[in-house]
């Protein structure tokens, strides 16, 4: 028997894996899409509120004295050491050759989800993109007590 | 080929002969700065000029000109290992067209007095020899007169004056914000007594000629100050005055006393007239902007009313609106300049960078003028302006260092750039 599928074949098939295909891709990225955005929509209020005094709404940080929050290894490298910073606060630090003086606190009074979402957004504005921090992993990088 | 090879050498002889013209003129012209056409981009009163005497030179902190007109730039970083550049105009237009680097530190102070060139570097002060030509005699081997002053990266620069007797005045500024238990913690108290200020939060007074002086051979003459970046001693009535930069996030931490916009606006930025002994108030107390007064700091109690004992603290003489950062302050006493700039205060505001989300502001040169008794005689004036550029938020060039040529001319330094303008007035 000749498998010969017609025109008409070919386009009912189509027809159905189309929507089925474009289902199944929604299906997994949306979700993740609109979670992200949601926590990035969370982090900007923790950053207007705690961060942009000294890191600026550009994320540029002031010369010599506050650094830089974009495309700087700092912000889109090891997320462990970039989570220690926000609850542990740092001081006088060298930021891509150049040295910033002022002293940045402790911010360990944030929740583990304003943490997560303030260095999402961080990660994915600014011109930055990289993965989200997730609630888990603020979690385990938070000193036991 | 031929006709045009001619041709070109023929255009290229006309141009020499029309440059090597232009530079006779030019030199001519060697008592008479010529200021750029548009003033190196900054705005000016009516009659002064502007001049771009220098551009890239680095990071230029504080600058002097010398008695033969040689300006001495130290630097915040090094520029091929230097950290003072000497920079001299050979052909006599105004613009500087030889620079020389030596001394292997970065700094900010930088002055020279009775056949000296003093420089400080974060933790010492130096000085150099100035030889019969009155230039540096060995750029290598510098006397270190004071050593082993704090820098915990915070308000680490140590600027100076020299005043007429030997002494030379040098701050320690407060590593701190405002003396918190955990510093710059929303919510942490402040500290009292504060014991930063037993080694910083003032102005120290040495001995020029003594080496390796520290805290136990040096004087507190001054305390309560955050951090001073403009001083100068004011010869007309013999004392010193300073320009205090002050705290930091009182909307920050205390938005229920604070709009965002007084926040921006406080505290003010003050000009002292100090005498030995003087507290100005730091960190119990700041000048509010807003309220015209000097108050308790809500660390220490206060509530924007309060004023505990702020009022028998020295009182500043000059306030302005908070943040601007006041980077360098001089006494004019040249000739140059109409009489009202006479013993009056130029301090150039380096601009601010804790305003947001307010736009930034400063980035400006401000005059006071000053009566013969040694007190303001009026109010401040935004003398030279523009520096900024377009962007407030991303200033191109910052105002830090002032000097007075021997003509009675005014340098303006700024440190984001390196760029250098003299400023001249033409009657």
């Amino acid at each position: 028997m000749r498998f010969a599928p017609t025109g008409v074949n070919m386009k009912t098939i189509s027809a159905i894996i189309f929507p089925v295909l474009v289902l199944f891709i929604c299906a997994f990225t949306l979700p993740q899409q609109s979670g992200l955005k949601a926590s990035k929509d969370r982090g900007k209020v923790v950053y207007d509120t705690y961060c942009l005094a000294c890191h600026m709404q550009d994320g540029g940080g002031a010369p010599r004295m506050n650094p830089p929050l974009i495309k700087t290894k700092f912000v889109l490298g090891d997320k462990k050491k970039l989570i220690g910073i926000v609850m542990n606060g740092l001081s006088g630090v060298e930021v891509e050759g150049e040295d910033y003086s002022n002293v940045m606190a402790p911010h360990n009074f944030l929740t583990d989800q304003q943490i997560a979402d303030v260095l999402t957004y961080v990660r994915n504005n600014f011109g930055n993109k990289a993965s989200a921090v997730t609630v888990a992993e603020v979690k385990a990088a938070r000193p036991k007590k | 080929m031929s006709i045009f090879r001619q041709s070109f050498y023929c255009l290229m002889a006309c141009l020499l002969t029309l440059s090597a013209c232009a530079g006779d003129t030019t030199k001519v012209a060697t008592n008479s700065p010529v200021p750029d056409p548009d003033n190196g981009g900054i705005k000016l009163p009516a009659g002064f000029g502007g001049q771009i005497v220098a551009d890239k030179v680095g990071r230029v902190r504080h600058i002097f000109v010398n008695s033969n007109g040689d300006l001495y730039a130290k630097l915040e970083k090094l520029k091929d290992g230097k950290g003072i550049m000497r920079l001299r105009d050979k052909n006599g237009d105004g613009k500087f067209d030889e620079t020389v680097g030596f001394g292997n530190f970065i700094g900010t102070g930088m002055a020279i007095k009775n056949g000296y060139l003093y420089a400080s570097s974060n933790t010492e002060v130096f000085r150099y020899k100035l030889n019969e030509k009155n230039e540096v005699a060995d750029g290598a081997q510098p006397e270190k007169i004071i050593t082993g002053l704090w820098d915990h990266h915070q308000h680490e620069a140590k600027p100076f004056t020299l005043d007429n007797d030997g002494n030379i005045y040098v701050t320690i500024g407060a590593p701190s914000n405002c003396c918190q238990v955990q510093d710059r913690v929303k919510g942490s108290p402040g500290q009292s007594p504060c014991p930063i200020l037993d080694s910083a939060g003032g102005v120290w007074q040495f001995k020029v000629d003594k080496p390796n002086q520290s805290y136990a051979e040096g004087v507190r003459y001054a305390t309560g100050l955050r951090n001073v970046m403009g001083l100068d001693w004011n010869t007309a009535v013999n004392s010193l005055y300073v320009t205090q930069h002050g705290r930091d996030q009182l909307f920050q931490f205390y938005p229920e006393m604070y709009s965002q916009k007084e926040g921006a606006e406080n505290p003010s930025e003050e000009m002292f007239k100090v005498k030995l002994g003087s507290d100005c108030g730091w960190p119990y107390c700041y000048y509010d902007y807003t309220k015209k007064q000097k108050v308790l700091n809500p660390e220490y109690g206060g509530d924007r009313t309060k004023a505990g004992d702020c009022g028998s603290k020295e009182q500043s003489i000059v306030q302005f609106p908070g943040h601007l950062a006041p980077n360098d302050l001089l006494f004019y006493t040249g000739d140059m300049f109409p009489e009202k700039y006479k013993n009056g205060a130029f301090i150039a505001f380096h601009g601010s960078w804790n305003r947001a989300p307010e736009p930034q502001a400063g980035y400006f040169v401000v005059f006071v003028p000053f009566g013969k008794d040694g007190m303001p005689s009026g109010n401040w004036e935004v003398f030279a302006d523009g520096f900024a550029g377009a962007d407030i938020n991303r200033a191109t060039y910052r105002p830090c260092g002032l000097a007075q040529g021997p003509d009675g001319s005014l340098y303006i330094s700024d440190d984001n750039q390196g760029r250098i303008w003299r400023i001249t007035y033409k009657k």
